[in-house]
């Protein structure tokens, strides 16, 4: 087959190393234009100051092995080429990068957990990790980011055939952490992949979580939590590519908004290729908006290039809380506080309770219920 | 000896400006503990507007009248307050709550209405005894609220609540519409149990099928909104078998 007879998607963007590949956005471009970019402190121009640190702690499973390597390290950028400027900047910029390495058929007793915290957000860093999962080899990785910074970063997961990965990504930085990330999954034979997006502090976050199959049998499984408040601008920005036979793919993140400029953005891109026959795919996005201000943009695109699908659909939602949810909750005597609590939690808590991981999800509770307490009676 | 009273109320839907419809106008009923009544009437007299504005709805507004409970003003009252000053209402459409079990919603409920939260044994096996006597499968406790539950399932969660929350008045809106008979049954024993009990009951309905299985203490006949008949049981039986045709010509009237 070639270029004559095969469709081209349009969602696919170029892919390149080299930042001079990509102009500097302006903030019309598709896929800039729901992006502050004046806050980005540079970051997308190459104007960005240097010198930031964002410090990165590991805490491994005992069969899993993690290095810190330079630029030169042949593992790096293997399977993930920069998508768009920042992602090329970042590449370019870090000086040094993690490798987790799950080694053929280990199967991790312990979540290994990345602690990468910044102390100075008025500098920017960079930063680099690559996760190996061997075939047949299973794991949980926690990337934790805090504290302040101004960081770029790409994350690379490679799973192998039949392997496992779970990966939670916690952004829980401090209000003035401004952070672009490119998660990137590449996917073997009948590997599986599950993936928590977790956003809930930073002044700007974009995050860019993205999947691709290397064969067939891969299944993806996407998740994300976030709760926006006044004046924060979280965005998670999703790509499933589906280019080989019988894949599947689940997208679900959802989202809770309050008070002035909480702004909030989803994009859902699948592509099913000409190739991908049997693909099942499914997103979805809902937001909750809980007071006046707030902003929500989602965006599901999907674009099907085959007549051979087992299942495609996406759906997206954003209102307010139900008036009739509160009311029945209230004529059981429930206040209106604690009504708007369980909504909130039970809406949230349905992704909540599939993170696999203990610890990472007493603490999302938690930080939810922070998150409530500092919208309770404000109305 | 609880009593609730409602005097002359008028309730509208809409804004109060020239949207506003008037649906209730001018109800006088009083219901004690340990009385069964029965509201029937056919669709759109308003039966169902009584139950919401009883609960405090905020689409329904009330315009004039009153409504206490135990000399308490009813109407001065937030939904929830109305809830823990003993009133219930089993809704003819339990919405659904996505991610709310209903064994967090039940003991969220019986520790507001209680006043503290029950000691978790102590509830669970309340709960289990209650799910039991209703035919509930134990399963559904940690289900989310009414979500993906059958009309029926639904029905019996409501009176599940009720049985839980013991209130001192409980409005069933049209409790027995869209069950089977096995279902009926269930409800109706439900209902007996507490009707029996110190709970005053006003079961609103549409049809007579349901007294069979409960039998009121008193029957209202509701058209154009307000009673426009009272009796005893044999009440019901006239309506079975003559129809409501006769009271909404009565109704229109007035």
């Amino acid at each position: 087959m070639g270029l004559d007879t095969k469709p081209l998607s349009t969602l696919h963007e170029k892919a390149s190393y080299d930042v001079g590949d990509f102009e500097v956005p302006t903030g019309r471009e598709e896929e800039w234009r729901f992006t502050p970019l004046r806050r980005l402190r540079g970051l997308h121009k190459g104007t960005a100051e240097d010198g930031g640190k964002v410090l990165v702690e590991v805490d491994a499973a005992p069969e899993v092995t993690v290095e810190t390597v330079g630029r030169d390290d042949p593992r790096l950028g293997r399977a993930y080429v920069p998508a768009d400027r920042v992602s090329a900047q970042a590449w370019n910029s870090f000086t040094e990068a993690t490798v987790v390495t799950v080694p053929k058929e280990a199967v991790a007793s312990a979540p290994t957990v990345l602690r990468l915290r910044g102390e100075d957000a008025s500098a920017a860093a960079y930063g680099h990790t690559t996760v190996v999962v061997e075939p047949f080899a299973e794991a949980t990785v926690v990337l934790a980011h805090r504290g302040s910074a101004t960081y770029a970063d790409n994350v690379e997961f490679v799973v192998g055939d039949g392997a496992r990965l779970s990966v939670i990504s916690l952004q829980d930085w401090a209000d003035d952490a401004v952070h672009v990330s490119h998660q990137h999954a590449r996917l073997g034979r009948d590997a599986r992949f599950v993936s928590h997006n977790i956003s809930l502090g930073g002044d700007v976050v974009r995050i860019s979580p993205s999947v691709a199959y290397a064969e067939p049998g891969g299944d993806a499984e996407l998740y994300g939590v976030y709760f926006v408040d006044g004046g924060q601008h979280l965005e998670h920005r999703l790509l499933v590519d589906h280019t080989v036979p019988h894949c599947r793919s689940r997208v679900d993140y959802r989202g809770a908004l309050q008070d002035q400029d909480a702004h909030a953005v989803w994009i859902g891109d699948v592509i099913i290729r000409a190739e991908a026959e049997g693909t099942d795919t499914y997103e979805l996005n809902r937001n909750l908006v809980l007071t006046d201000g707030t902003r929500v943009d989602s965006v599901p695109n999907l674009e099907i290039l085959t007549g051979e699908v087992a299942g495609a659909g996406h759906a997206s939602a954003s209102g307010r809380l139900d008036d009739e949810h509160l009311f029945y909750l209230q004529a059981r005597g429930i206040t209106f506080d604690e009504a708007r609590r369980m909504v909130v939690r039970g809406f949230l808590g349905q992704l909540v309770e599939r993170i696999e991981v203990a610890e990472v999800r007493d603490k999302v509770r938690e930080a939810i219920e922070e998150e409530l307490d500092l919208g309770a009676g404000r109305r | 000896m609880a009593t609730l009273e409602i005097r002359d109320l008028h309730v509208s839907v809409g804004d109060g400006s020239d949207g506003a419809k008037e649906i209730l106008r001018g109800v006088d009923l009083t219901v004690q503990a340990g009385e069964t009544h029965a509201i029937m009437g056919p669709n759109g007299s308003g039966k169902s507007t009584l139950a919401y504005a009883i609960a405090g709805h905020p689409k329904y507004r009330v315009t004039s009248g009153t409504v206490t409970l135990d000399g308490e003003d009813v109407l001065a009252m937030s939904v929830d307050e109305r809830a823990r000053a003993g009133l219930f209402l089993a809704m003819q459409y339990p919405v659904e709550v996505p991610g709310v079990s209903v064994s967090n919603f039940l003991r969220s409920a019986v520790t507001a209405v209680r006043g503290e939260a029950p000691k978790l044994r102590e509830f669970s096996k309340e709960m289990k005894a209650a799910m039991d006597s209703l035919s509930i499968d134990p399963a559904f406790a940690q289900r989310s609220l009414n979500e993906g539950f059958s009309g029926g399932e639904k029905k019996r969660h409501e009176i599940l609540q009720l049985e839980m929350l013991k209130p001192k008045v409980a409005v069933l809106d049209e409790t027995d519409s869209g069950l089977d008979v096995d279902a009926l049954k269930v409800v109706s024993e439900g209902v007996n149990r507490f009707a029996s009990g110190e709970t005053g009951v006003l079961l609103i309905t549409h049809y007579t099928r349901i007294l069979r299985y409960v039998k009121p203490d008193f029957v209202h006949v509701f058209t154009g909104g307000r009673v426009v008949a009272e009796g005893g049981p044999e009440l019901a039986d006239e309506l079975e078998n003559e129809g409501y045709e006769k009271y909404v010509k009565a109704g229109a009237s007035l």
